[in-house]
């Protein structure tokens, strides 16, 4: 059994390394070639669950070691597996939502010259997120952690002659660089305080490090799951994502790497269960992305856009729920999977929407178009119950448990927590009967696209028409699961019982009843229908967007931070490096030439390389002198 | 006595030098082909070298070879491989092939020119390549000070001409222009390394001086002059030791190059063609980091410990300073040539952070660096030879014409990036480590380096790359067979380096154990003794 952990991975790697370096030989058959991978994968995750589950819940988890790696005096990476309750939960979610994805790609990409490429790059990250999932020690997950954020690159940017999809595809990348960064210090963190960054030791002598380790490790841990799982204040990159084909938004951007965030965090569970300051940090940055996507999403018109401020403020939920510790993990990894389910779903909906629209995005041109497409329609519609956490439906289980458990806080911050996450379930309410109501009902918008794209169908008015079975399938079946996964989950607390083993499970005891929370969460789900009613269904959308309030347009422009980054971080960037070229140019380049022509009497030929500046080069000796004290010093006192 | 596998592996590309310039004008095909035959025995020498070696052997040296040279002032003809140099030199044997078919047809006679009988430098481009080829080997190998210098110092004169003698073709600029330019960098080449090594040469004296003033007779035998160390016999006054350190380690940091001392660098580099301007950073280049892990280290522990904090501040300017400024480049070489740098700061810091993670890093970097760069730089050099131009400026939606250049483009730059699952990341990940666990502030400062390199390598690539496509790259072929059996073996080997060093680290860690108990240096100890018997299971 131990040996199909490694052959999980291998197939879609396989797949990826054929539809890449095979050539055009394989453009016709290339994407039945990945998705029949994708479902090979698939296959035997389904293998391993069934093993799973003929096993006692305590003793469920394969461990392998395939070889060592990096072996170099008392540092040991070895490629090995683990898989556990937790990994097999994300295993089936990656490979399910990835072979339905790859099929719906199979009908949505069938006209783009260049899909061969696509299905290898979708096959790569399926691989790569597998490895991230199933990796037993945090160096080996780092590989995966990159991997899946260069498919991500490589997807986002697919479309690469658009230069917004280019810059996009970087943003995305270089953003998650910077949450890279904290995993990689957070690894050299465990290796210094335990010699081992295997998941066991560290995980299981965890208490022995003391706090302020912990601390530091957790609080890196954090940073980068904000940059995989776009929180804040890394979040900038997700809007721009949705530059790629929404398949990939779909798989990549919504259901599985986005969540990769919520999965390091809770399989660190013990790191952060003995970081209280840590934990602290955690359940801010959730609180906050839940509301900070939830606000953007409700100004957005790009309907890709609306819904990856949706997935945003979503996994902001479950980023709260795993810093509440054993209280909350269980939900964390259930709205995880069930967001998995209709986020995916509604995804696809969008797709199917642009690919009858002539690819049009903006929801001001849509409207009425749930005569057009009923299958469409009625699986959107269904994941937007499930997202708005209607009686009965996924999210409805898995949403509300996060609220109970953010009252379970306790004291003024579980008010403060339950009440974002109260809000917060109003805000999406909102937002998501406004994109229902914008794209499914009124009165046609539909205008005539001057569309770039080249192809023939590209000009004109649209003639929306619903989409080939190949994307229709795979929304039907997300539908089923939008619709009955939560209360499969809830019966006889399966989930929780199925994961405990792993994550652990502590009881909260919030200091309202779970039923006034339910019925508070269906009070303000109530209100924000209404108010998404009142302002969109009553009267005619217009075409053009209106000027809007102070904060619509705040929030259509992400509440600014993306201003902030371009003034700050690319502007000042910018004159940093311009100015550092003509210092190296002039200076450094001076000092050293007029040194070595002073020193070594080399001056016949040295002087034709200066700028024949004595002040310049006083000036700028005294300088580099400087620095180099400075940092002589600063090196000293660490 | 054995065959002298060591001398032998200098001495084939030697020959094949002076057979190479002594092909007739006329037959330039036939010179090709023979300097290429040469490199590929020299790479089966460095094989055969890499199979002989024995990592788990007692004794710092292997396959040693010594002779007596100049009696009258201790200079003997000593060779010797330990894990690090053995690696080294099969890099360099691995390289040179590669070199020479990328840059098959840079020295040609220009399109429609008819050279006259006499015009012969084809010859001399291949010619000159062995030449360094050789030299660099024996230097690798050398493990007598003074033999070492020779040839550390005789490398510019073949570099100089390589530099100074062969250049893209010009393009949009005139013929004069850059002939003047790459005049300029030959020079300035020469002069920034004659200067490290006029300083080193004093040093090297005063070396000789204190052993013939403390052991009776005068040595410049690594292994003789670390031997008295050791007994005791040879003590040299801190004062001493500290000045002669110094006087090494300028050379070597002007040739590796480090912060300020690297500008010649994005001159040599951005001027020579691309081929060359990889014999400058993967192959030369090493020479550098490699004689600060051997001399440095080993016949002055003592200063070097002392000189540590400002050698690792100067290498984390160099990782930072030359990102920044290779973000800010609009030349594709220059570019490259500032990413080296900072990739020589991470070499650099991991040799300093004096731990086994660091300084197994730091050599593993050293291979990893010379692979990625040459795929990187060797990719440009075609992208370049179409265009005829090396700014940035000039290209864009490269990838809509020659997807396949475009591809093996962004795995090299991937790779420059460290990108996990490529062999660099290996490295730079080793490196990291290292100096966190000796200086966390170092570590951390190191580790803005990579979000840094995903900038510079992913910002040329969006603006080579992608995007539409811009009317000098319209109808741009994509690569040709030379230029892929150039880059796929390069790609490969990042793959399955990035996949499984094993191979590698196993050679280097003996020796790098070696080293640091030569500096008495041991690694820290994690916080956490629970773990320990744990962890080493």
């Amino acid at each position: 059994m131990e040996n199909l952990i490694g052959l999980l991975v291998a197939a879609p790697l396989l797949g990826a390394a054929v539809l890449l370096c095979g050539g055009r030989r394989l453009d016709r058959s290339g994407p039945w070639v990945g998705t029949l991978l994708a479902a090979v994968s698939f296959g035997l995750g389904v293998v391993l669950f069934a093993d799973m589950l003929g096993r006692s819940g305590e003793d469920r988890t394969l461990t392998t070691t395939v070889f060592s790696w990096v072996p170099v005096g008392g540092f040991r990476a070895d490629v090995g597996f683990q898989l556990d309750q937790l990994s097999m939960t994300f295993v089936l979610l990656i490979t399910g939502v990835g072979t339905l994805i790859h099929l719906y790609s199979v009908g949505y990409m069938e006209h783009d010259e260049r899909r061969r490429r696509f299905f290898g790059y979708l096959n790569l990250f399926l691989a790569a997120m597998l490895l991230l999932v199933v990796a037993d020690n945090y160096l080996l997950l780092y590989v995966g952690w990159e991997g899946v954020g260069l498919a991500s690159y490589l997807l986002i940017g697919f479309w690469q002659h658009k230069p917004s999809a280019a810059t996009a595809a970087k943003k995305a990348f270089l953003v998650n660089r910077v949450g890279d960064m904290g995993l990689s210090v957070a690894i050299m963190l465990m290796f210094t305080t335990f010699g081992t960054f295997a998941f066991g030791p560290v995980l299981d002598g965890a208490e022995a490090a003391g706090e302020g380790k912990l601390t530091a490790i957790g609080l890196m841990l954090l940073l980068a799951a904000c940059g995989k799982s776009a929180q804040v204040p890394l979040q900038s990159w997700l809007g721009d994502a949705m530059e790629g084909p929404t398949p990939v938004s779909a798989l990549i951007h919504a259901a599985t790497m986005v969540t990769a965030g919520v999965y390091l965090i809770t399989r660190s569970g013990a790191v952060f269960d003995a970081a209280p300051t840590a934990q602290a940090a955690v359940v801010t940055v959730g609180a906050v992305t839940l509301l900070f996507g939830a606000i953007v999403g409700c100004a957005k018109d790009d309907i890709k856009k609306a819904l990856a401020g949706s997935t945003m403020s979503q996994i902001g939920y479950m980023i709260l729920a795993a810093g509440l510790g054993p209280v909350g993990y269980v939900f964390a990894i259930m709205h995880l999977v069930t967001h998995g389910f209709f986020k995916a779903g509604l995804f696809l909906g969008a797709g199917s929407v642009m690919h009858g629209m002539n690819d049009e995005v903006d929801m001001r041109r849509y409207g009425g178009l749930r005569k057009y497409m009923p299958v469409t329609f009625v699986t959107f519609g269904l994941g937007y119950l499930a997202i708005i956490g209607f009686p009965g439906l996924s999210g409805f289980f898995s949403k509300d448990k996060i609220i109970e458990a953010a009252f379970a806080k306790g004291g003024t911050e579980g008010w403060i927590l339950g009440g974002a996450a109260l809000l917060g379930a109003g805000i999406t309410a909102f937002y998501m009967t406004r994109v229902m109501i914008m794209t499914f009902f009124g009165e046609p918008r539909w205008q005539p696209t001057a569309s770039d794209s080249g192809s023939a169908a590209g000009s004109g008015a649209p003639h929306p028409h619903e989409s080939p079975k190949t994307m229709t399938v795979p929304m039907v079946i997300l539908a089923f699961g939008s619709v009955f996964a939560g209360g499969l989950f809830s019966i006889n607390d399966t989930f929780l019982k199925w994961l405990e083993p792993v994550t652990g499970h502590a009881h909260g005891n919030p200091p309202v009843s779970a039923l006034t929370v339910t019925a508070a969460t269906m009070v303000v789900l109530v209100l924000g229908v209404a108010l998404a009613w009142a302002r969109y269904g009553r009267r005619p959308v217009p075409v053009t967007a209106p000027r809007g309030s102070g904060l619509t347009r705040a929030a259509r422009r992400d509440l600014f931070q993306d201003d902030f980054n371009h003034v700050v971080l690319v502007r000042g960037g910018e004159h940093l490096t311009r100015s550092l070229v003509y210092v190296d140019h002039t200076l450094v380049d001076g000092v050293v030439n007029g040194t070595a022509a002073s020193v070594g009497g080399l001056s016949g030929r040295m002087r034709r390389l200066q700028n024949g500046y004595a002040r310049s080069y006083a000036v700028s000796m005294f300088g580099g002198a400087a620095l180099l004290i400075a940092a002589t010093l600063l090196m000293r006192a660490v | 006595m054995s065959f002298p596998l060591l001398t032998a592996t200098a001495v084939v590309p030697a020959v094949g030098a002076v057979a190479t310039a002594a092909v007739p004008a006329a037959r330039r095909a036939a010179a090709k082909w023979l300097a290429l035959g040469f490199s590929l025995a020299t790479l089966v020498l460095a094989a055969v070298q890499l199979v002989r070696f024995d990592p788990d052997a007692a004794g710092p040296f292997q396959l040693t070879e010594s002779h007596a040279w100049i009696k009258d002032f201790g200079v003997r003809y000593e060779l010797g491989v330990d894990g690090i140099a053995v690696v080294l030199i099969a890099l360099t044997a691995l390289l040179i092939p590669f070199v020479m078919l990328a840059g098959w047809h840079d020295a040609d006679p220009l399109e429609g020119s008819s050279p006259n009988r006499r015009w012969r430098p084809t010859q001399g481009f291949f010619a000159l390549i062995l030449m360094v080829e050789a030299m660099v080997v024996i230097s690798f190998e050398a493990t007598d000070v003074f033999l070492f210098y020779l040839f550390f110092e005789a490398m510019l004169i073949p570099m100089y001409f390589l530099i100074g003698g062969f250049g893209d073709r010009a393009g949009e600029r005139s013929e004069e222009e850059t002939a003047a330019q790459r005049s300029y960098a030959a020079v300035k080449f020469l002069l920034y390394n004659l200067a490290g090594g006029l300083i080193m040469m004093a040093a090297v004296i005063g070396l000789y001086a204190v052993t013939a003033d403390q052991l009776g007779t005068g040595t410049f035998s690594l292994q003789e002059i670390v031997q008295a160390r050791v007994d005791g016999r040879l003590e040299l006054p801190p004062v001493t030791e500290r000045a002669l350190f110094l006087g090494f380690f300028f050379a070597f940091a002007v040739k590796a190059p480090l912060w300020p001392l690297h500008t010649w660098l994005p001159n040599a580099m951005g001027e020579a063609t691309a081929p060359v301007a990889v014999l400058i950073t993967a192959v030369v280049d090493k020479v550098g980091t490699f004689a600060m892990l051997r001399f440095c280290l080993q016949l002055f522990p003592g200063a070097s410990k002392w000189a540590t904090p400002v050698i690792v501040a100067l290498a984390l300017v160099s990782i930072v300073y030359g990102a920044l400024l290779a973000v800010g480049q609009r030349d594709i070489k220059r570019l490259v040539a500032y990413a080296s740098i900072s990739h020589f700061g991470f070499i650099v810091l991991g040799i300093f952070a004096m731990t086994t993670q660091g300084q197994g890093g730091a050599t593993l970097y050293m291979v990893n660096h010379g692979i990625s760069t040459a795929a990187l730089m060797l990719v440009a050099g075609f992208l370049i030879s179409r265009r005829g131009s090396r700014l940035i400026a000039d290209y864009g939606g490269v990838q809509k014409v020659a997807p396949v250049l475009a591809g093996t483009f962004l795995v090299g730059g991937l790779a420059t990036l460290s990108l996990p699952g490529l062999a660099p990341f290996v490295s730079e990940f080793l490196v990291l480590v290292g100096t966190f666990s000796r200086y966390p502030a170092a570590g951390i400062i190191a580790t803005v380096g990579i979000v840094l390199a995903a900038l510079y390598v992913l910002v040329l690539y969006q603006r080579t790359m992608t995007g539409p496509v811009t009317e000098g790259v319209r109808g741009m072929p994509d690569l040709r067979v030379r230029e892929l059996v150039v880059v796929a073996p390069l790609i490969a080997l990042l793959l399955f380096l990035g996949v499984y060093p094993k191979p590698l680290t196993e050679i280097i860690d003996p020796a790098v154990g070696h080293t640091m108990s030569q500096v008495e240096k041991s690694d820290p100890k994690p916080d956490v003794p629970v773990n320990e018997a744990e962890a080493a299971k």
